[in-house]
């Protein structure tokens, strides 16, 4: 008598769970895998440290004056306009594309007709929201075209912006200039990139 | 003969053998390649000379924003024969583009992406985007003031992403602005992960050539035809050494006596160390992405330039599903198709010319005339290929 060997049954239904099952496994643990090689990307603990709130000193800065300095390795604008130039910022609000600052471009307290904290103390982050190159200050009235009432020119793509830094209609960059976080220490020191409340820039 | 010995061993250890003959000896191609066939051997020479001459300056340059742009001045300077190796691989990056935008013509103008070649035309154009972002990151490295400012133009791309674009462009740069982070990993790409893919999608775009066979300027089938092919090598082979001779002639006298093309291969503006609080005068990227920067100029909106730039781009992946007619050569296509491939080499070159001019009122119009024109040329083509009058296409090649 010979022992018969049983066929040996295919359960597909086993199969397909135990292939689904693996890929499902693996799949998760690839996609955790990815999470280091993805994050190694961010700014590191030192990069971040360097991007920490710098102080200035306002107090040699003339009317009408620019004053450049360096935060998070792109430039910050201190300008100290005059009364002529604040006057002049209701003016222009039919040409600009969001005259009170409705998007998300400033801190609430730079969320007003100046888009500063005081008045004469404009202080914006220089970078085009367009494509990251730095305006020019044309604070001269009609340097740009005829009816320019001083503002910023981008010398790349010709984006407009008014003494406030909003941006003027049917030029690429979409928004106004970016205001940053700040606070004044005293009359004429401030902190940018910490606020009053001593909340940072993410 | 020890070589044959020597061969014998080989080949009964490692298929030699059948691989020259498949691919060499018996590979069979069409008997009528004409001038516009030198260009894909052309790209594969300009490739090992970017390969080998990479290496060696990689050997010599430092990727940190305090010392990449001085080490680009030892390299011309005190290394011996560094100018001439850089100025091969500044040179080399230009050629690049040369011939392959040639070689993409002749596609063009031969029909070469159309059935059953749709795949090999896709790899083709993977080719290219991956050339792009390998020419782009290799710009970014001597840390001039062009360097520095286009990648952060670039980089800025991802901020029109909606929602999470200003997150991912800190991603990208790995820093809140562009700095020698950023500079430290295009470098790192550069010089490993791009060059791997490249030279990944240069083989399998081979391996799908093989399969399916060239086409030719006549568009006609040859597979199966008697008398229509012949051998690769040695004809094909010495064909592309003798206008080998004749590229390195022009590339040498470029390389020697114009290497920075009246600032088109090297611009004047990156001859000035990188500066993150001045934006030079006037940023155009080198000349082969003007025409694409030109499009993206020529919208005035961020996210919608940006939309319509990468349009331009995604419409060349879809061409083979474009062209609807009957015959793959231009020889045989109707007067529509002649025309719209006239319009499309006049839209792509004054695009080009437009993309490294400054902004005016008069250019941006004629920039926004070249992109409809471009546009035009792909949107429309599904019809005028469709309804235009062919000639007879003949069964056998005509030269």
């Amino acid at each position: 008598m010979t022992i018969k060997e049983k066929e040996p049954e295919i359960d597909l239904a086993r199969r397909c769970f135990l292939r689904r099952a693996t890929s499902a496994v693996g799949g998760i643990g690839l996609a955790a895998t990815a999470v280091p090689f993805v994050e190694y990307w961010l700014p590191s603990i030192d990069t971040e440290a360097k991007a920490a709130p710098v102080t200035v000193d306002m107090s040699a800065l003339q009317p009408k004056q620019q004053l450049t300095v360096a935060w998070r390795g792109q430039p910050v604008w201190i300008i100290r306009r005059t009364q002529e130039m604040i006057d002049d910022l209701p003016k222009l609000n039919g040409e600009l594309r969001d005259p009170d600052s409705l998007e998300d471009q400033q801190p609430d307290y730079a969320k007003n007709i100046y888009r500063s904290i005081k008045p004469d103390y404009f202080i914006a982050i220089g970078v085009c929201t367009h494509l990251g190159c730095i305006p020019t200050y044309r604070p001269d009235v009609g340097s740009i075209s005829p009816d320019w009432l001083g503002g910023f020119y981008c010398p790349c793509h010709g984006s407009r912006y008014d003494l406030a830094g909003r941006v003027y209609k049917g030029v690429p960059a979409p928004l106004n200039l970016k205001i940053p976080r700040y606070s004044y220490l005293s009359d004429h020191e401030i902190m940018i990139g910490k606020d009053q409340s001593g909340a940072e820039d993410g | 003969m020890v070589n044959s010995r020597l061969l014998g061993w080989i080949n009964a250890r490692f298929p030699w053998r059948e691989f020259a003959k498949r691919h060499l000896t018996h590979y069979e191609a069409p008997k009528n390649f004409n001038f516009w066939y030198y260009f894909g051997s052309f790209s594969l020479l300009v490739l090992l000379n970017q390969i080998v001459t990479g290496i060696w300056l990689t050997m010599e340059y430092t990727p940190t924003a305090d010392a990449a742009f001085s080490s680009i001045q030892h390299i011309m300077r005190d290394v011996h024969y560094g100018w001439l190796i850089r100025f091969m691989h500044t040179t080399g990056a230009s050629a690049f583009f040369v011939v392959v935008y040639l070689h993409m013509y002749r596609a063009l103008i031969y029909g070469s992406y159309k059935a059953p070649r749709e795949l090999l035309w896709l790899i083709g154009m993977l080719i290219y985007i991956t050339l792009l972002l390998e020419a782009f990151t290799g710009y970014v490295l001597p840390w001039g003031q062009m360097s520095f400012w286009g990648a952060n133009v670039i980089t800025s791309f991802a901020s029109a992403i909606p929602w999470v674009g200003k997150y991912i462009v800190v991603w990208l740069r790995g820093d809140f602005n562009v700095s020698g982070v950023t500079l430290h990993r295009f470098f790192s790409l550069h010089v490993t992960a791009v060059p791997l893919v490249l030279l990944g999608l240069v083989f399998i775009h081979l391996v799908a050539l093989h399969y399916v066979g060239s086409n030719n300027p006549d568009g006609v089938d040859v597979k199966h035809q008697k008398n229509q092919t012949i051998a690769f090598h040695p004809y094909y082979t010495l064909k592309d050494l003798a206008g080998a001779v004749v590229f390195l002639v022009v590339f040498a006298s470029v390389l020697f006596f114009a290497p920075k093309m009246g600032g088109f291969f090297l611009e004047p503006d990156n001859f000035t160390p990188a500066n993150p609080m001045k934006t030079p005068e006037h940023i155009a990227p080198v000349w082969y992405m003007t025409p694409f920067y030109a499009i993206l100029r020529a919208v005035p909106d961020k996210f919608f330039g940006l939309l319509t730039m990468a349009s331009a781009i995604a419409l060349m992946f879809v061409l083979p599903w474009l062209d609807k007619s009957s015959v793959r050569s231009i020889r045989y296509k109707g007067m529509y198709s002649k025309i719209a491939i006239a319009v499309f080499v006049i839209c792509f070159i004054g695009l080009g010319y437009l993309g490294v001019q400054p902004v005016s009122p008069l250019r941006s119009f004629l920039a926004q005339v070249y992109s409809i024109g471009y546009f035009a040329f792909f949107l429309l083509m599904p019809f005028y290929s469709r309804y235009e009058k062919t000639q007879i296409l003949p069964e056998h090649l005509t030269e």
